[in-house]
């Protein structure tokens, strides 16, 4: 067996994190199959209803079933957290490979809107511009992802930078390749690794922060069934129906938990000297 | 260390006023007309022009900006369009509750991250640093907006010992709001005090003073402890500036009246004027803090050349 996965096996931060990672995507596909209810069905003369035998999570304000509510609303966590990812690596890695390759003038400029956009307090970004787009799914995930690219493009900078001056890379210019297959097929192949690590954890982040948009009333918009906005519920029904905070955040929780241990697995596993600066 | 300095600060100025731009830009982002946008559904167009002349957008853009810029230089962030009065009034009333409870979530951090971060060190891989390698990694994953809720039901439903919200309780208030909000620091410092703390303790000079007759904590505590903390302070403050944005949350579960709650009140309520400054406010603050925490890199570890 190959070494990495083996040392990956071996990893309990890895392996825990993997089942928890694993069970949410399932849970996120197979959400009309396990959901005992409709999630949108209401039922006013039952609601904030505790859990029973029939409602196992108990009602929700509107009388509708929280754990069919949770169930779907890993659909949602899922939705934004990969659109997210997918998003702000694609953009970040093509820009921070550019910047890092070619150097100059596009050079500065991507490094200067980083500086900028770090300089700045990510989520706080993230809820201007959701304030002026207006709350929705599209543009929560729009917001986090302006945000998220940054990341990508400076590590893939830093990384590109270095690979640019091997002679593996020097050789295949001197044959005749043209930039854009240096970059695909020599430089970026060695950053991957990185990159991996950075979207676990990147997954984690958006999955985090749609939940604390959406808990303050500027994310996903009801009646879709999203975590955050399921605990915003909750929070006006403390004492009288503890369970619509608790159910809903504890679902946050365990899929946030299980991408940063299979993240800090990877770690371990893909980028050694990541690991050293992060302790 | 004046040259550092006076460069830092100049290297400040291109970043603070891009951020300046990308804020005042946020209102021209508003889909389809902002005017008619904020003036809202069902609005007569004589409210809507109104609203047009009221921030300035009927003037070409380039002087909307040389005129935020002008009025900003003279402290004036503009008009809520609630109250009709200055939006620097209503934050300055705001921001001392923030600071506060940005203070009172630092010390819950640091109460609880030094003990455990120096045990963990001290006994390195055995089971009491494994318990709480895993308390740190919970507490990164534990989002606030749960962590306070849970804290509500317990101390402030269950116990009563502590009110549910506010801030008219004195000291008994932000206790729940800053344990709520320091639990995530406490977590990432008590993994940098351990990790600095383990690998201060590996050091020669540490084996010496254990040779030369000095007791293990004093070795510890008066030694290693001192050099451990270098990159602990530097975390420490550059988290302060996070603080900041997590007080968004943390003011919005306990209805704490800071200048995150202020924000998110001004975007329900489509203040603009107020969103721009406030968000204004906490930005040009978070670049502020990180300044000085970088000037406290050279101050705190003379090793540490500022070129």
């Amino acid at each position: 067996m190959n070494k990495t996965v083996k040392h990956l096996i071996r990893n309990f931060a890895f392996t825990s994190g993997l089942l928890l990672t694993v069970t949410l995507i399932v849970i996120a596909i197979a959400a009309p199959l396990l959901a005992p209810a409709d999630p949108y069905q209401q039922d006013a003369a039952r609601r904030l209803e505790a859990p029973s035998d029939q409602h196992p999570l108990g009602l929700d304000d509107l009388g509708r079933d929280v754990l069919s509510r949770i169930l779907y609303g890993a659909r949602v966590s899922l939705r934004v957290g990969f659109s997210v990812v997918i998003l702000a690596s694609v953009v970040g890695v093509t820009l921070g490979a550019i910047a890092g390759y070619f150097g100059g003038t596009i050079d500065v400029l991507v490094m200067r809107l980083c500086d900028i956009l770090l300089a700045f307090p990510g989520i706080l970004l993230a809820i201007a511009l959701v304030a002026v787009l207006g709350p929705n799914l599209n543009n929560v995930i729009l917001a986090l992802a302006t945000i998220g690219w940054v990341g990508y493009a400076r590590l893939v900078r830093g990384q590109v930078l270095k690979v640019r001056e091997m002679e593996y890379v020097m050789a295949a210019k001197a044959l005749g390749a043209k930039s854009p297959r240096v970059i695909i097929r020599h430089v970026l192949p060695n950053v991957i690794n990185p990159v991996i690590v950075m979207a676990t954890l990147g997954l984690a982040g958006a999955i985090l922060a749609e939940a604390a948009l959406s808990f303050l009333g500027l994310g996903v918009q009801p009646p879709i069934p999203s975590w955050g906005a399921m605990l915003t519920a909750g929070r006006r029904y403390l004492g009288l129906a503890n369970h619509l905070a608790i159910f809903p955040g504890a679902a946050i929780m365990l899929a946030v938990m299980g991408l940063n241990f299979l993240g800090d697995g990877l770690i371990d596993a893909l980028d050694p000297k990541y690991r050293k600066q992060i302790g | 260390m004046t040259q550092y300095i006076i460069r830092r600060f100049l290297q400040m100025i291109p970043i603070t006023l891009g951020i300046i731009t990308l804020i005042f830009s946020l209102i021209h982002l508003i889909p389809g007309d902002p005017a008619a946008s904020i003036a809202g559904e069902g609005a007569r167009p004589e409210d809507i022009a109104q609203v047009r002349k009221a921030l300035g957008l009927d003037q070409p853009l380039w002087k909307q900006y040389v005129t935020y810029l002008g009025n900003l230089a003279r402290g004036d962030l503009g008009r809520s369009f609630r109250t009709n009065e200055s939006v620097t009034k209503e934050i300055l009333a705001r921001y001392p509750a923030t600071l506060q409870l940005a203070f009172g979530a630092m010390i819950v951090a640091l109460l609880v991250a030094f003990p455990l971060g120096i045990v963990s060190a001290i006994y390195r891989g055995s089971w009491i640093d494994n318990v709480l390698r895993f308390f740190a990694l919970v507490g990164v994953s534990m989002p606030s907006f749960w962590f306070g809720p849970l804290l509500i039901i317990a101390f402030a439903i269950n116990l009563e010992w502590f009110p549910v919200s506010g801030r008219e309780a004195g000291f008994k208030s932000i206790v729940l709001p800053s344990l709520t909000m320091g639990l995530a620091l406490a977590a990432i410092l008590t993994r940098m005090i351990r990790v600095s703390l383990a690998e201060e303790l590996t050091q020669l000079y540490v084996t010496t003073a254990i040779a030369k007759g000095v007791t293990r904590p004093k070795a510890i505590f008066r030694h290693a402890l001192k050099n451990a903390l270098i990159p602990v302070i530097t975390v420490l403050a550059l988290q302060f500036g996070s603080l900041l944005t997590g007080a968004i949350i943390t003011e919005q579960i306990f209805s704490w009246p800071g200048l995150g709650r202020l924000l998110i009140q001004s975007i329900t309520t489509r203040d603009y004027p107020q969103v721009q400054a406030s968000i204004l406010v906490i930005a040009l603050t978070y670049i502020m803090v990180n300044f000085i925490s970088d000037l406290m890199y050279g101050v705190v570890d003379p090793r540490i050349k500022l070129e």
